[in-house]
């Protein structure tokens, strides 16, 4: 099959790939070469950088690292400690959430489901901006204010993470299975807990990285809710090196402060790439 | 109980409270937490409420006096900037997303090392818009790396001052959005291709069809709902457009205000605690979102006929008087 094509298109479709493997060439060059630099210039101290880039690595890595760390300016690990509850919160409490009300309007027939149905999608793409005033000014009301709950609470109503789950419920998850479990007397919850959360479990480990990496990246409602040093993530220290007084800053520390901001999740893809790029492509919705 | 739940009872066990259950926590923290934050906002929006050193003004009615406020002075060209900022990242991106999707589902010419290739171009979607900005900062800065490297190379002679000339800042922002969401229109296109029926493809090339004819022909309109389902996406999320502006000109849209977005906008009226205006500007942000999900909810609700909802219903009325 494979080679009665490719004799058919001979040379033409030898010059066609010839140039479709440049441009893929172009455009994975411009998407590693940055990061390339950025790894470089880590291991290299402020006054090698400042004389001109080397495409080699320098030996000034631990250093820098040091430098970051003991910086008591940019308070970097309780920054990551933070980064960490709040991603990790959020992605336990959108995908545990999410799904169960995907199982309550794709397993239960009531009144209003239709209507709760409707109305998580038409709110689906709805930019969380857009009640950003009213959230600072509920969360100061309600002392929670420069708290990290307040970054990840909300996340329980996560409508993208929910159209996924029912999707993949539609799917997946046939309900015999939950019939069955009822004869066998089983409660509703324990039904969800036990049997239903197992068989969606790929969808759940999708939706979590997703959930964690959206987290772990925010920046415009945190920089609005927290305001001590010590409650900080990541995103907010960027922000705080960005507007520091820049000619008087250690290069080498700019850019392991970067690299470690990203470092995290660009492990976490490597070792799960497949598995994410799939998601990507089966859940159709991301935002 | 009411007496038909209690007939419907003898059929069956209802298992309807728990449905109510289980979308309980979903619509009650929804409610507090996004619906009420959202009804205040609106109310604010027509008050004149701000706080001046530390005395708080107002809140004072002052109808739509803010909107006017905004329409006259800053607004529209904080919108400009956004459009036009979307639109720099946007095109390339569809575009080469379109010719990559259309190479890699090419069942005639197979490329190698897709796996690699889907792996790298989705990449830079999971970086923190923030760090890399800052990153994009700290490279194109005067004296860095990439100035450094174009003088070694002798294509200039004088360092660019990247970071204070109008387009290559609005380049920059552009480049930085193609390069984090190219992958992922990539990813979502290919997916529609494939779900090309391939039958048709065979029938095209039997009737003579070569490869031009066949995507602007078959493959175009079959991944309309998905095509129309990313360009929307991809505007609700310019809208929102902020970390890479922001970090990138330390929040002042430098030089001269040109990066300056809604959303950057929005955030120093909320820094500056003027409750009135940041109001209005979410209202107005939320007036145009509202517009741009509707459309999403209609290509997510149209079921396999192709179809949306209100053609169906259309339809329906239209046999019924037939």
């Amino acid at each position: 099959m494979k080679t009665h094509h490719n004799a058919r298109g001979g040379k033409a479709s030898g010059v066609r790939l010839f140039f479709r493997y440049i441009l893929m060439a172009i455009l994975c060059f411009l998407c590693l070469f940055f990061f390339y630099i950025l790894i470089i210039n880590a291991t290299h101290s402020h006054f090698e950088i400042q004389r001109g880039f080397s495409f080699l690595p320098g030996s000034s890595f631990l250093m820098n690292l040091n430098n970051v760390l003991n910086d008591a300016n940019i308070p970097v690990l309780s920054g990551i400690r933070n980064s960490l509850i709040v991603s990790g919160m959020s992605a336990l409490l959108s995908v545990y959430f999410s799904a169960l009300t995907a199982y309550g309007i794709y397993a239960y027939n009531f009144k209003f489901k239709k209507a709760a149905f409707t109305i998580i999608m038409l709110i689906m793409m709805m930019p969380t901006q857009v009640s950003a005033m009213g959230f600072v000014r509920l969360i100061t009301a309600i002392g929670l204010k420069d708290t990290l709950v307040a970054l990840f609470l909300p996340s329980i109503a996560a409508p993208i993470v929910f159209f996924f789950m029912k999707q993949y419920m539609e799917s997946n998850l046939p309900m015999e299975i939950v019939e069955a479990a009822r004869i066998d007397g089983c409660g509703e919850f324990y039904t969800f807990n036990r049997i239903v959360l197992p068989i969606i479990k790929p969808a759940l480990a999708v939706q979590a990285i997703f959930g964690f990496v959206t987290a772990w990246n925010n920046y415009f409602l945190p920089a609005l809710v927290i305001d001590s040093a010590n409650k900080k993530t990541i995103p907010i220290l960027i922000a705080q090196l960005r507007s520091a007084d820049f000619l008087k800053f250690d290069m080498g520390k700019v850019y392991m402060m970067v690299l470690l901001a990203i470092l995290p999740v660009v492990i976490v893809y490597l070792l799960l790439s497949k598995f994410i790029v799939r998601g990507v492509a089966l859940g159709g919705v991301k935002q | 109980m009411t007496p038909r739940a209690l007939k419907s009872k003898k059929h069956s066990i209802s298992y309807a409270k728990w449905g109510y259950r289980f979308i309980a926590p979903f619509f009650l923290v929804f409610a507090v937490f996004q619906l009420i934050p959202l009804l205040s906002t609106i109310y604010y929006s027509f008050f004149e409420f701000y706080r001046s050193g530390l005395k708080e003004i107002g809140p004072n009615f002052v109808g739509l006096e803010n909107y006017r406020q905004l329409f006259a002075t800053d607004l529209p060209k904080y919108m400009g900037n956004t459009v036009l900022l979307w639109i720099i990242g946007f095109v390339p991106q569809i575009v080469i997303s379109l010719l990559l999707a259309a190479w890699f589902t090419d069942m005639r010419i197979r490329m190698r090392a897709q796996g690699f290739f889907k792996t790298v171009i989705y990449l830079p979607n999971l970086i923190m818009a923030s760090a890399f900005a800052m990153l994009f900062f700290a490279l194109f800065s005067d004296n860095g790396p990439i100035n450094s490297l174009m003088l070694t190379f002798g294509w200039i002679s004088q360092p660019i001052r990247y970071l204070s000339n109008v387009w290559t800042v609005r380049s920059m922002v552009g480049l930085m959005n193609f390069l984090m969401w190219f992958g992922n229109t990539t990813i979502l296109l290919m997916a529609a291709v494939m779900g090309v029926d391939t039958g048709l493809y065979e029938a095209a090339e039997i009737d003579g069809c070569n490869s031009h004819q066949m995507f602007w022909k078959i493959t175009m309109p079959l991944i309309r709902p998905i095509l129309i389902y990313v360009i929307i996406t991809s505007m609700i999320g310019g809208l929102q457009m902020f970390d890479v502006p922001q970090i990138l000109t330390n929040g002042k849209g430098s030089p001269d205000r040109v990066a300056t977005t809604i959303i950057m906008y929005l955030n120093n009226h909320m820094f500056s605690k003027n409750y009135g205006m940041a109001g209005a500007v979410s209202v107005v942000l939320f007036v145009i979102s509202a517009v741009l999900c509707l459309v999403v909810f209609s290509v997510l609700t149209r079921e396999d006929d192709g179809l949306t909802r209100a053609q169906r219903k259309e339809l329906k009325k239209k046999g019924g008087k037939a």
